[in-house]
């Protein structure tokens, strides 16, 4: 909880209003006013009365409330979504970053390779600054006689139940109801790779390009953490290979030069 | 930091495609990645890319006594970093058995092959010779460090220019790159190193091996040869068995990769030396590739100058004034003055203000005793304010003291903690006040 906050001194800092950003580069320092509180710019405002006034307003990654509105932390393009049911209903505000280096947040699903047993836990190098800790428990079916197969150097695909800067993160593989849901042990071959994280949240979103094309080539598996690794399994090496040379190369080709890819692959 | 460790179906997968004759990045079994070579803007400094591999070599020389035991001959130092934005495994200062490895390797590559001649370094027998050092710093590790370390080491050296002598007598002249043109190091020739990487106890060899190859071999054979054919290292690490056929069949691959190696740095030596004849650019600064990262792509967006300067006087108008500056010294004793009074100790203030999290403060007044000489005064300033005629300080230190002190001009103070310490101890002291900044949570 904050107290009073003093307006921001001008400067380098800029204060526009939010929508006019949508789809602009913002960078760290800009303040970002809401609707709701463009009439009190430049007074102190206690930070009660920050609610939109048709829902809650989801502050995402790259944003932090402050007086008057959203105060940008990461440079990036600004996104928005706009108000709808569920759970932010005044709509949603982030900033799309780019970056390689993966920080732990809570409730994200991430790919993470055994280190170690220490008692009832096991050691997970997730990408970030500390290992991860995993109970053995936290598998779907597991009980003290019936402890999961895990081997150091098996790859783990859990999710986040604690991450934040003061404590190691812990993850599970079970979801809040204890069923699995997709997470656990993942299988012994395929291959595993790194890309940048915008690469990783670009193949998340739904009805992504890349993924559909690619799947016209061949059939595979495919296992994206949000730590920027992924795992693919295809039927042959050879055919694993050409998707991991793909998704690597995503990062830097247009669609065009893609589909021109990809229309020679399936030619041969 | 640790490495990131291997996981099980990443060996597994990499021993399989191995087997059926398969790299990652779909070379060949005796493919060389990309090699690039870029220059520096001095002389003797190069960027060898070797694929994603990088390292940075530097040549720099010296006058020095020689070796009491070597009085014709000059110097040679070698030094490998693995510098740790390479990779997260390498840290500063450790002393691990890879580095120790690969710079007996690139010693041994080229002190011992004689490939520099340091008679030629000598300058007055006995008394002074030229040192040469030739540092090698990795920058982002891929695999095949030896190689591109190796390269890098050569061609640093054959594009380094030393200073011109001339002895006449007991007197000896250094001239400057303006009195005469620097002269080359006299080479006789170049040693390269290549890698090959055994997997399955001898079964397959990779040329080149990446970072991910290297992890799963079985050990490493590396051959230090020139384009005469001439081997002048070769080191066998890793513990396996090598056949001689085998170890014969990889010198021959060796002679081939270094003619080719050879042929391209000569081609880098000499356009550099056109570029630079003919005046054009040459330096890091033109060889950066240009890669976009096309997941977030915008046009270039026009910006807004209109407004600049009314905007610019809005922000000067609206940021406090320095308050009033206060000229009068009290004289107490002779080397004794005062100016102006110091504010209340806040050390109190601090604490519990650390416990809640409170907002950025302004900068507030402080004031400071200095030597009579000098004038004080208070100033109200913020880091932000850009007045036009006013230097700016810029720190992102929450520790660092920066007062820039000019006689007779206003002392400009960050807003973090300032604690001016009198250099009399005599002098009556004041407390400054110490503010921390606090970023908002």
């Amino acid at each position: 909880m904050r107290g009073a906050v003093r307006p921001l001194r001008g400067g380098a800092a800029m204060a526009a209003v939010a929508e006019d950003c949508v789809g602009q580069v913002v960078l760290p320092g800009d303040v970002l006013l809401l609707p709701a509180h463009l009439d009190e710019e430049g007074e102190r405002l206690r930070l009660g009365d920050g609610a939109a006034p048709r829902g809650r307003l989801l502050c995402g990654p790259g944003l932090r409330r402050c007086a008057g509105g959203l105060l940008v932390i990461k440079c990036g393009l600004l996104r928005q979504r706009q108000a709808s049911g569920g759970a932010a209903a005044g709509g949603a505000y982030w900033v799309d970053s780019q970056q390689k280096r993966y920080v732990p947040v809570k409730g994200d699903h991430v790919i993470g390779i055994v280190t170690g047993k220490a008692g009832d836990v096991f050691k997970v190098d997730v990408g970030g600054s500390e290992q991860a800790s995993l109970p053995y428990l936290a598998f779907e079916g597991a009980t003290k006689r019936n402890r999961p197969n895990v081997q150091v150097g098996d790859l783990i695909y859990g999710q986040f139940l604690v991450a934040n800067k003061d404590v190691e993160p812990e993850m599970v593989c079970i979801d809040s109801n204890g069923r699995s849901s997709g997470m656990g042990i993942i299988g012994q071959d395929g291959f595993l790779f790194k890309v940048s994280l915008g690469l990783i949240r670009k193949l998340l979103a739904p009805k992504c390009e890349i993924i559909q094309e690619l799947s016209q080539l061949y059939p595979f598996e495919l296992v994206l953490g949000m730590n920027g690794r992924i795992w693919v399994k295809a039927k042959t090496v050879q055919q694993t290979l050409i998707i991991v040379n793909i998704l690597e190369a995503c990062e830097y080709m247009t669609a065009e030069q893609r589909k021109q890819a990809l229309a020679k692959l399936s030619g041969n | 930091m640790k490495a990131t460790p291997l996981s099980n179906c990443e060996s597994r997968f990499l021993l399989r495609a191995i087997q059926e004759r398969k790299r990652l990045d779909g070379r060949q079994c005796y493919d060389y990645r990309n090699v690039r070579v870029s220059f520096g803007a001095d002389y003797g400094c190069c960027v060898v890319e070797l694929g994603k591999t990088r390292v940075l070599a530097q040549v720099s020389c010296e006058l020095v006594p020689p070796k009491p035991n070597r009085p014709t001959e000059g110097i040679l130092f070698f030094n490998l970093e693995l510098s740790p934005m390479a990779a997260p495994g390498f840290e500063p200062g450790r002393q691990s058995e890879l580095l120790v490895k690969l710079n007996r390797l690139i010693e041994r590559c080229l002190r011992d092959s004689k490939c520099i001649d340091t008679e030629s370094l000598c300058v007055v027998a006995g008394e002074k010779v030229w040192q040469i050092r030739l540092d090698l710093h990795l920058l982002n590790h891929d695999g095949n460090i030896i190689d591109a370390a190796s390269i890098a080491g050569i061609v640093a050296l054959c594009h380094f220019r030393r200073p011109d002598v001339s002895v006449q007598g007991e007197e000896v002249t250094v001239y400057t790159p303006e009195e005469r043109d620097p002269v080359p190091l006299s080479i006789h020739h170049m040693p390269i190193c290549v890698s090959f990487a055994f997997f399955q106890q001898g079964t397959y060899l990779l040329v080149d091996p990446s970072e991910r190859e290297e992890r799963v071999m079985d050990g490493l054979l590396v051959i230090a040869m020139n384009k005469h054919r001439e081997i002048c290292t070769i080191q066998s690490s890793g513990g396996i068995m090598l056949v001689k056929d085998q170890v014969l069949r990889c010198s021959k691959i060796t002679a081939v990769k270094v003619a080719e190696i050879t042929e391209l740095i000569q081609k880098a030596l000499e356009n550099d030396q056109k570029a630079r004849k003919e005046g054009g650019k040459f330096g890091f600064a033109e060889s950066i590739p240009n890669q976009k990262i096309t997941a977030f792509k915008m046009d270039s967006a026009a910006v807004d100058t209109n407004s600049v300067e009314e905007q610019a006087e809005e922000i000067i108008a609206n940021a406090d004034p320095p308050s009033e500056v206060f000229a009068k010294p009290i004289l107490h004793t002779p080397g004794t003055a005062q100016i102006g009074e110091g504010i209340e100790n806040s050390w109190g203030d601090l604490e519990e203000s650390e416990v809640e999290e409170a907002a950025e403060e302004e900068g507030e007044s402080e004031a400071a005793a200095f030597e009579c000489q000098k004038m004080e005064t208070e100033d109200t300033g913020t880091m932000r304010e850009t007045k036009k005629d006013e230097p700016i300080v810029l720190s992102n230190s929450e520790e660092e003291e920066v007062v820039i002190l000019e006689p007779e001009e206003l002392p400009k103070k960050t807003r973090t903690q300032t604690n001016l310490k009198q250099e009399n101890p005599s002098k009556r002291a004041f407390n400054k006040r110490r503010k921390k900044k606090r970023a908002a949570h």
